[in-house]
């Protein structure tokens, strides 16, 4: 059967949280295979997790210092897998960044069919067939390659389920190219997520903030809110702008697309440009002061009102429920 | 510093955008405008011309006719002069097919600098500054917050998840830009007046030498099965607060069993 292969990304030297669901959809699509991109011997345990998730084969590109350059090394470890496989089916990735732009480069060294956010994958009759949404999830469109091999990139948090364990053997590869042609990185500001928050993209529930708010202190309601709730935290672009919140909570049109089972809209009136990031929610609700707000044309359950007051009557309801 | 900026023309993100079921792309027959990242991106563009003395701007779309009044509001803020890529064979084409062209247009002109948007608000697909880089063996620095040019190379913060790196290349270079980068300067009369004047190419087929039987729709490297509009939302329940609104939406809430 033909080689699935997944790009696992590495935090901390540890697969991804996404790695499991990729590995899923690979199983759908032929032999699930990992490529992993590590420095020069430590591929071992790795694997050895990888095989736990489904990966029956590891194709192991070590590069030293590969985390210091952006992308290019990922795009030769890819090439050099698809060489080494032989036949494959397809090759997936996470929505990240790094990972798309890793198969959309992919994708012009090898002549592939390149899939942006996919949000489900099956194998047809016809080949794969990919789900995206467009316009903030107001059109399902379903595609496949017409030519070339499938390069796809899996928004997370989109494929339920898990591949059986496989035996995780690892395949040495050998990388050449470009890879010391490509951008540095001199220096990393991130932080492993302090909070005990879940994911923005990921979460099941996400409340989020709006110009309503009034000002970043005040915007604590929303968090503590979200902290009742269990749910991620969110924000509209305009609470972003006045600096309520980080930059990376803005959902919206030129921010995150979320599509949680339920989504809280505190203080937000609903532009247009929101709604196109959260209207595939499955449950919408929406407090807001100003009864003509849009975000009441796509609320299951609106309260016009004043949010100061209503959302911590709405967190002591939650508490009384949990106790 | 001979300096491109890629801009396209998109549907207004604030008026109701939709998918065409006979063609099964873009509606484009709506108001069309600047994408906005792109007006950011011709900003960063001038910014670094500024401080570059003897700098050139250069603004680049793919689109049809009327994609030319994107050139012209980048040429309205102080670009310098234009490439405008448009051909009947290049209606419909994918990231791939498009990444090609910008590809084949920008090639003979030298540019030690490609600036974009990280990504359009029609497609979304965030994939063609990747795949130019790739195609003109360039590094890329993407999802860029900041940008400064330094002698032969370029730096800049970039985007992630969990916070930023901070990165470096040589020039030349691809960089594509977020939002946060710059606020757009508006067009003044005068520059709207010279914008007029400035020289715009324009490239069909021929001219960018791509073969006839890889471009457009009926090339592209996928093909749409079906395209489905998402049901719209049947009315929801709304309650003005009367000093209950808290605990119903807390009953409304455990009802749907989502608490």
């Amino acid at each position: 059967m033909a080689y699935a292969l997944v790009l696992v990304e590495l935090a901390n030297g540890r697969p991804a949280a996404s790695t499991g669901e990729l590995l899923a959809a690979a199983a759908r699509l032929g032999e699930p295979a990992a490529v992993i991109v590590v420095e020069p011997g430590t591929a071992g345990e790795v694997a050895e997790s990888l095989g736990a998730l489904g990966a029956g084969t590891v194709f192991v590109a070590s590069i030293e210092n590969a985390d210091t350059l952006l992308v290019t090394p990922q795009v030769a470890a890819l090439q050099a897998a698809v060489l080494a496989a032989g036949e494959v089916s397809a090759v997936l990735v996470g929505n990240s960044i790094d990972s798309r732009e890793a198969a959309a480069r992919l994708a012009v060294r090898i002549g592939g069919a390149f899939q942006s956010d996919a949000v489900d994958v099956t194998a047809g009759a016809a080949g794969i067939l990919v789900t995206q949404q467009a316009f903030g999830g107001s059109f399902t469109v379903t595609a496949r390659a017409a030519k070339g091999t499938p390069v796809i990139s899996l928004r997370q948090g989109s494929v339920d389920g898990t591949a059986p364990a496989a035996a995780g053997a690892i395949h040495e590869l050998e990388v050449t190219g470009d890879t010391a042609v490509g951008a540095q990185v001199t220096a990393r500001h991130e932080q492993t997520q302090a909070s005990e928050r879940p994911s923005l993209q990921t979460a099941d529930i996400v409340v989020s903030g709006g110009r309503g708010l009034g000002s970043r202190e005040k915007f604590v309601l929303v968090e503590e809110l979200a902290d009742a709730l269990g749910a991620a935290v969110g924000a509209s672009r305009a609470a972003v702008d006045a600096g309520y919140c980080e930059h990376n909570m803005q959902v919206g049109q030129t921010g995150v697309t979320v599509s949680p089972n339920l989504y809280i809209a505190v203080g937000i009136s609903g532009a247009i440009q929101h709604r196109a990031g959260m209207q595939s929610a499955k449950t919408i609700v929406a407090i807001n002061k100003d009864a003509d707000s849009p975000i009441f044309d796509v609320a299951d359950f609106g309260v016009v009102g004043d949010l100061f007051t209503v959302v911590p009557q709405l967190i002591e309801a939650v508490k009384a429920r949990k106790s | 510093m001979k300096i491109a900026v890629l801009v396209k023309e998109v549907p207004d993100t604030w008026g109701d955008r939709r998918i065409d079921p006979s063609t099964k792309r873009v509606d484009r027959k709506g108001d069309l405008v600047i994408d906005e990242i792109n007006e950011k991106s011709v900003e960063a563009a001038l910014l670094v011309k500024e401080a570059n003395a003897g700098s050139e701007v250069t603004v680049v779309t793919m689109g049809p006719s009327s994609a030319l009044a994107a050139i012209r509001k980048a040429l309205a803020m102080g670009a310098d002069n234009g490439i405008h890529i448009v051909d009947d064979g290049l209606v419909g084409s994918d990231a791939m097919q498009t990444s090609a062209a910008l590809a084949a247009a920008l090639r003979p002109g030298g540019f030690e600098l490609i600036i974009t948007g990280n990504e359009s608000t029609d497609g979304r697909t965030a994939a063609v500054p990747a795949m130019l880089a790739e195609r003109l063996g360039l590094a890329q620095l993407t999802f860029l917050r900041t940008l400064s040019v330094t002698g032969d190379g370029v730096t800049g913060e970039r985007m992630t998840d969990e916070g930023h790196l901070d990165v470096r290349a040589s020039l030349p270079a691809l960089v594509s830009v977020t939002e946060q980068i710059a606020e757009a300067r508006f067009p003044n009369f005068r520059g709207i007046m010279a914008a007029k004047k400035k020289k715009v190419e324009s490239l069909g087929l021929a001219g960018l030498g791509l073969p006839a039987d890889e471009t457009g729709a009926e090339n592209s490297w996928s093909v749409v099965e079906d395209v489905a509009p998402r049901p719209a939302r049947s009315g929801g329940t709304i309650v003005k607060d009367d000093g209950t609104a808290g605990t119903q939406l807390a009953d409304f809430l455990a009802a749907a069993k989502l608490i």
